[in-house]
Order: C-alpha cells, then structure tokens, then sequence
C-alpha cells in the first residue's frame, strides 16, 4: 500500500510548507485538565521523523492523556500539537491519516473475528472489499494470527488481542504510530515479540511514540525517552544520558546491626565520593554506583570497618530510582501501583 | 510473528495526499461498513431481536382482547384501531433500544478506534441506525402478521399495508435519532434506558394510539394532536385501512424529518466532542 485512495482531494503533503519538517511531533505547552485535575500540565514534546520516542512515567502521570490528545482523541485544552506539521486541533481528520492508535486496551470488535475486524477497519478507511480482504489476510499473517483469524475476538489471548490491535493501527501504513503501553499485561515471550515488532516497523520508516512504566523496555526500544510525573516533563534524554544521571546501577545494603547504619553510611561515602540514601527498612542503604564492579570496593571497605551485611544486592536501576533521582520523589507515591516491575503487573 | 519481509516498502509521509474532511460517497460507504458490522454483531446476539419478535406478538394479542370490547364493542372492529398503534409503538421500542445499545458499544474499545480513524463522525451512528432497520422491519412485519391471524382485514389491500409498513419503518429510523442523541450524552446505558423509558411512555400513551382522542379530556387532547406519534399512528391508518395517502401521511413525514433535523445533527456533534 503506498497511498490513500485517490478520492482523497489531493492536499498534497508535500505541498505544504511543513512537509520538510524533521519533526513528526511537535507539542507546545500540552495542557488536559479533569474538572480540578490537569492530568497534563504543560507538557512540549518533540519527536523526529523515524525515532523511537518513549514516554516513561508510572500509572496516573499523564501518558496515556498525552497520546489520545495528540491522537484526536481527546480534546486538547491548552497548548499547541501538530503531527508532521498539521495542526491536531484545526485539522484533526488529516491528522487521523497520518496516524496509527495501539491503546492500552485492545481497540478492535469483540463480536467479529479478527479477519472480520481487519477487513472492516480497511475498508473503513477506503480500500476495496477485495484489497481490503487481502490486506487482511497479509497483516494477519505477518503478526501470526493466520490460524485464528476466523475465530471471534472473544476467545484470543491478550497476546493476540495486542497483535490484532496493533495490525489494526498498520492497514493505511500510518508514518506515525502511537503505542500506548504496547507490552503492559504480556508475558515476557510475548513482549520480545511486540519489541521486535516495534523494531520492524521503526526498519519500514515509521516513527514510533510509545509510553511504557518499564525503563528496560524504554532502554531496549527508544531512541529518546521522556520522563513524565504528574502530567509534567521531568527529564528528557537517551536512556544512557537518563542512566546515568542515577548511575548505572545500586547497590542495596542492609546492616546486620541497625546500630552499624550511620558508620555504614559514612564509609560508603568515602568509598563512592557520593552520598547513599536511606531505605525504609532497618539499617537499609541504598547507593548508586557509576560502575557494579565498585560495589566489591565498598564491601571490602565495609569489612575492614568491622561492619557486618544482612544482605548486599547490586541492581540496575529501577524506574523507581530513576524517578527518586530526577523528581526526589518515588513511583508508587501519590499512585496506586504499589510495584512497577513487569512481573508484578497483571 | 513473522519478521517483516522486503515487500514492506518504506512508508513514507510525503506521497500522502491528506483530504481536510470526508466526501459524501466516502461518508456513504463508511455508513453502509458500520451497518454491516452492526448485522454481524445482530447476528451473533439474536437476543438483540427479543425486543421487537415477542413484543409485537404479546402486545398485539393482550391489547386487542383487553380493550378491544371496552374501546370499540368488539375484538374485530378494534383491530383497524389498534394495529397501527401498536406499530408506532412497537417502531418506538425498537428504536430506543438503538440509543440503549450504542452507548454500550460506545463504552467499549472498538469505538476508540472508529474515533481514530480518518471517518465521517456520523458513520458509527447512522451505521447501526442503517442496520436497525431490519429491527423495525421485524417488528412492523410480525404486528401486522399477528393482526392478520387475529382477523384483521385492513381496507387499504395490498399497497395500503405496504405503504403502512414502510411509513412505521421511516418513523423508526427517524425517531431513532432522538435516542441515539441520548446514547451519545448519558453516563450509562441505564440512564438512557431509564430516561428513553420517560421520553417512550408519554410519546406512546398520550397518543391516539390506543384510543381514539375524542374519548380524552380537552387539555389532554391538545397534546395528543402536536404529537407526532398521534400523526404517525393517523397516517398509518390512512394508508392500512383506506389506502388513503392523506395530509397525516405528509404530516407524519415531515415530523419525521423534523425530528433528523435537530437530532442527528446535535447526535453527531456531541459524539465528536465526548472521550
């Protein structure tokens, strides 16, 4: 498929005088406020033509507002978007040409098979019933689901829910597709899958904008993240420029004698140049290390100081460190996601 | 899932052409594509044809043999009467269920899509208005059927009750859009069921549906005259009974399209502006 229908009267993208734009996103300022709540608070964005962009940020930041105002989905309240230079508010049915919705929720017919779906979906946007059909049948092979196809929605998997729904967004071929939570609820094969999937479509030409709870899956995918919280931008970066503003990894320690913490404390410091954090937990603490081998440094120091471990973890960063780093503030407070590892969900 | 092969050409925003809006043969054809999704899902939930199959039955039998004696001396000479009342009220039934069943669909993740895609905004309405048609059709079709077995006669023949099937089907499809107006700002699918309920009731019985209006007070008989219902009902008459295409019968048509007028336009306007 290389074009939309020729019924289309012919602006001609080229024509206008953004088509030369490297930006397939540009938002200013983005405001959405519920009744007393901005769920989106001034938020500007940028995203060139053929990146990953991450959205990153915990349950209630604002992410998926985010992706539905830019989407035409929801209506903006304040700020300015345009997706490869067309206004979202002034024209919002060019904008639904440009671009492809994954939602967080499977968007596609319950009470029609996933053969159905698709060829409903082409021909909603003007292909024939027969190109339709065949466009179908090639996005249903391409995301394995040939053999379910003509099952009803009902009995897929939430694996094969999200490749359906992901097929769905790709029958115009959009240059821009949002991917809100693309791998949320999936098990990990599942999710490898989906990550490689983003990975072919980014090969094809397409931009990607995706939110994600999961810094390894903003790592793995995204080219440039932003990190949301409270409908602001907090930081925005290359996921090694966000590494390593909390280190590359942590290493967790916990006195065997909770006396020890303060004296544990201070030899970390002299041995990182660098100062720990306080965990909940009895003689709990928490540093971050630019290098995992400077962990042993710090145990031998611990050792020659005659302080005794109950138990030392070296970690990657954790979205939660990465969010205590930039906004002093963890994931899970003011939310309601107690844990944010993708084990735990779902 | 298959790794993308060399086929998948680059995609490309430049050979885009973008069109500003929606032509009317694009707006066309979208309806018509959401119209065959509604008779998919019709098909796969027949209890969706509950509604207007027993209805028509039940209703057509107990209103006849209660108040046919009281209302016109005899079962026989209150069929002319209650027929075409019962279709306007079967029509009316059937049609609130159209704004009942699109705020549920509206709640579900298919519609976010519908919403994100480069359509017309009326085509996930009139879709399911299309293919509610055959609803109405089911229903006007098995009234007069029952009225039939019942020994019913309709003077106007052959034409005449198709012309009055075909008006009860065109008042259905038009007052359908005051629902599906409801469908698009209620909350739930029980407030516009609880609120169609309260719209249906008086519409219906505060008609001459039932009885003829001569028989109701002053005051109540101004109402019933501005009815559209009452002049669906009288038109319907017309044409079943003395296959007469008579002033109702414009009367009736131009409420109709009075009624798609204001509500279709206001239905879509608020179904683009919600989520």
């Amino acid at each position: 498929m290389t074009a939309l229908p020729s019924s289309l009267a012919p602006t001609a993208l080229a024509d206008t005088d953004l088509a030369g734009t490297d930006l397939a996103v540009t938002a200013t300022g983005l405001v959405k406020t519920f009744g007393s709540h901005r769920a989106v608070d001034g938020v500007d964005l940028e995203v060139r033509r053929g990146e990953v962009f991450g959205v990153l940020g915990p349950n209630g930041a604002g992410k998926t507002t985010m992706i539905r105002m830019l989407a035409t989905l929801l209506p903006i309240d304040g700020g300015t978007a345009s997706v490869f230079g067309v206004d979202v508010r002034e024209q919002p049915h060019m904008v639904r040409q440009l671009v492809g919705v994954t939602g967080q929720y499977a968007s596609v017919d319950e009470n029609l098979t996933g053969r159905e779906n698709l060829w409903l979906f082409g021909r909603l946007q003007g292909l024939r019933s027969a190109r339709a059909r065949a466009t179908a049948d090639d996005l249903l092979e391409r995301f394995g689901l040939t053999e379910a196809a003509d099952r009803q929605i009902s009995t897929f998997s939430g694996g094969m829910r999200r490749r359906l729904d992901l097929a769905a967004s790709l029958i115009s071929r959009p240059p821009l597709i949002f991917l809100d939570e693309p791998t949320t609820g999936l098990d990990p094969r599942t999710r490898g899958q989906m990550w490689d999937t983003i990975r072919d479509l980014v090969r094809e030409g397409s931009t990607v904008l995706l939110t994600t709870q999961y810094l390894d899956e903003a790592d793995q995918l995204a080219d440039r993240i932003a990190v949301i919280d409270r409908g602001l931008k907090v930081a925005e970066g290359t996921p090694d420029e966000l590494k390593t503003s909390v280190g590359s990894s942590s290493l967790q320690l916990r006195m065997s004698n909770e006396a020890d913490t303060a004296a544990a404390l201070e030899v970390v410091r002299r041995v990182l140049g660098e100062e720990p954090v306080l965990t909940p937990e009895h003689g709990g603490l928490n540093a971050s290390l630019s290098d995992a081998n400077q962990a042993a440094d710090v145990l031998i120091a611990l050792r020659q100081s005659g302080l005794s471990i109950a138990a030392a973890t070296v970690q990657k960063p954790t979205l939660d460190e990465v969010f205590l780093a930039i906004t002093g503030h963890g994931t899970d407070e003011d939310t309601t996601t107690p844990d944010l590892t993708p084990e735990a969900t779902r | 899932m298959t790794t993308l092969t060399a086929e998948h050409e680059t995609v490309l925003v430049e050979d885009r052409t973008l069109a500003p809006r929606p032509t009317l043969a694009e707006t066309l054809s979208q309806t018509v594509s959401m119209a065959w999704r509604s008779t998919k899902k019709m098909r796969r939930n027949p209890e969706q044809f509950f509604d207007v199959t027993i209805q028509p039955l039940l209703f057509t039998a107990m209103f006849a043999y209660i108040f046919g004696g009281a209302i016109s001396g005899s079962v026989a000479d209150y069929l002319p009467v209650i027929i075409p009342g019962i279709l306007a009220q079967t029509a009316l039934t059937a049609c609130m269920a159209t704004g009942i069943q699109l705020r549920e669909d509206m709640d579900k993740g298919v519609f976010d899509r519908f919403k994100s895609l480069p359509i017309a905004r009326i085509a996930p309405l009139a879709g399911p208005a299309l293919a509610d048609l055959l609803r109405y059709g089911t229903a006007a079709t098995l009234t007069i059927l029952v009225g039939l077995a019942m020994g019913y006669r309709p003077g106007g023949g052959v034409l005449g009750v198709l012309a009055g099937w075909a008006l009860t089907i065109v008042a259905g499809w038009s007052l359908a859009w005051i629902f599906t107006y409801l469908g698009t700002i209620a909350r739930s699918a029980q407030a516009v069921q609880g609120i169609s309920m309260m719209i249906m009731f008086p519409l219906t019985f505060l008609s001459n549906a039932f009885v003829p209006e001569s028989t109701l007070p002053g005051w109540l008989q101004a109402f019933v005259k501005v009815n559209p219902v009452s002049h669906v009902v009288s038109a319907v008459r017309d044409l079943i009974n003395d296959g007469n295409v008579t002033g109702e019968v414009a009367w009736a048509l131009l409420g109709c399209a009075v009624v798609v007028a204001i509500f279709a336009p206001l239905a879509v306007r608020s179904y683009a502006r919600k989520m």
